[in-house]
């Protein structure tokens, strides 16, 4: 735990300090977002329609972003050697850096949402369950995110090859997080769509260090 | 330095018929050596020989393809944590994040590993001291390398696998590696070394890779 918990000080510390990363991220999916409204024409009741889904696509658009970086400098400076070699499980080492994705992406994203959804002309009886959906969605990108970027690590172009890779996983986290957007502004409960993210999210919090952990002990090979 | 606790009387590094493969390129086979407290190996070769294989090898970051390593009488397989727990790896990389102060990256790997000894004390054995409140970019490739033996010193193991440990070092940092070898051994500790340079490490083992092996 000792562990665990310096090498999660260590990333926040060094996110905080290039406080740029999540700046960067949070502008944009503001900026990316606030295309619609220019591409689609100031339709007031067509943008209402459409913007959770927007928001919700721009998060996941934008958590991408800073997932390349989440293992390259570690691995090239020699300290994924290291952690490797630590008392702390590379399962660990990998949730850690999943929570610290989280924490510097999914969280800010969550706080300039409402923001976004402003600008699209979001009911405004569509944002708690908006806010809800991104707060079991985003758990789920950083965790699919992270085990792209094991996976990915090392390879030429592994940005790219990441996006590729991740963008496919992201459909059913979407589909299920718009679920619950759309039942709500029917009228229906929203419950079943949210049941089935808290699954994933656990199910991938099962699976997913376990995978990133193998991914990284090829890569340390 | 705190002596190295001596868990098993036969606290020895056994390697019987050990391989290495890259990419279907066999790097070395059929390795034999016994290392007891106090034995320090010196790895020998031309580049590209393994000497940083064989030492990645037995600290358990590659696979071996053929033989068997065993620590304290019993095959590392078994647990494959304690024999981490003994062991401190020092690769020619030196895993400093350079917007972080000096002190602050030693004190990451000491929070990590658990250490005993202070991270002022680690710092000032290796000549950092002056340099602990500098961002890591500010140091010297001479300095970097002192950091890596810095992080040596954070807990006493029993084995130390050193990858180049003089390389950019000056004649006084080559003179402090050489002494911290030596007390480590002193200690009943066991060191594998790579090196180009003949290091003066007094009474050593050779283990000649590549070529004439």
């Amino acid at each position: 735990m000792r562990a665990f918990r310096a090498l999660l000080k260590r990333d926040l510390g060094l996110g905080l300090r290039q406080g740029i990363d999540a700046l960067v991220v949070v502008l944009f999916f503001l900026a990316a977002g606030a295309l619609f409204p220019f591409a689609l024409g100031p339709e007031p009741a067509l943008l209402a329609r459409i913007a959770a889904g927007i928001v919700m696509t721009m998060a996941a658009l934008a958590s991408l972003l800073s997932l390349d970086r989440l293992f390259t400098a570690d691995y090239e400076d020699g300290s994924l050697d290291g952690l490797a070699l630590s008392p702390l499980s590379l399962e660990l080492v990998a949730l850690a850096k999943v929570a610290t994705h989280w924490l510097m992406t999914g969280l800010p994203l969550l706080a300039a949402a409402p923001v976004l959804g402003l600008l699209l002309n979001l009911a405004p009886g569509g944002y708690p369950i908006l806010l809800l959906a991104l707060v079991l969605v985003t758990p789920a990108l950083s965790l699919l995110g992270g085990l792209g970027a094991a996976l990915t690590l090392g390879a030429r172009r592994g940005g790219l090859l990441l996006a590729f890779l991740i963008l496919p996983l992201f459909i059913p986290i979407l589909i299920l997080g718009m679920g619950a957007v759309a039942a709500v502004a029917e009228g229906r409960s929203a419950l079943g769509a949210l049941e089935l993210l808290v699954a994933l999210d656990l199910g991938l919090l099962a699976l997913v260090p376990w995978a990133m952990a193998t991914a990284l002990r090829q890569v340390l090979r | 330095m705190n002596p190295v606790t001596l868990k098993s009387p036969d606290q020895s590094l056994t390697a019987s018929g050990i391989a290495c493969r890259r990419s279907e390129r066999m790097l070395f086979r059929e390795l034999n050596f016994t290392l007891t407290p106090g034995q320090a190996l010196m790895l020998r070769g031309p580049n590209g020989s393994g000497k940083s294989s064989l030492l990645r090898l037995l600290a358990g970051l590659l696979p071996m393809a053929e033989g068997a390593l065993s620590w304290c009488g019993r095959p590392v397989d078994e647990d494959r944590a304690a024999y981490r727990a003994d062991l401190a790896y020092l690769g020619h990389l030196d895993a400093l994040k350079p917007q972080l102060l000096v002190r602050e990256n030693l004190q990451f790997w000491a929070d990590l590993i658990g250490a005993t000894v202070p991270v002022d004390n680690a710092l000032a054995k290796v000549g950092l001291a002056p340099c602990a409140d500098f961002p890591a970019q500010h140091l010297s490739a001479g300095q970097r390398r002192r950091f890596g033996l810095a992080r040596l010193l954070l807990k006493p193991v029993p084995i130390w696998l050193l990858d180049e440990p003089s390389t950019a070092l000056d004649a006084n940092g080559q003179k402090l590696a050489l002494d911290l070898i030596a007390r480590h051994r002193a200690a009943g500790g066991i060191a594998i070394i790579s090196s180009h340079d003949d290091l003066a490490v007094g009474q050593v083992t050779t283990l000649q890779l590549g070529g004439a092996a």
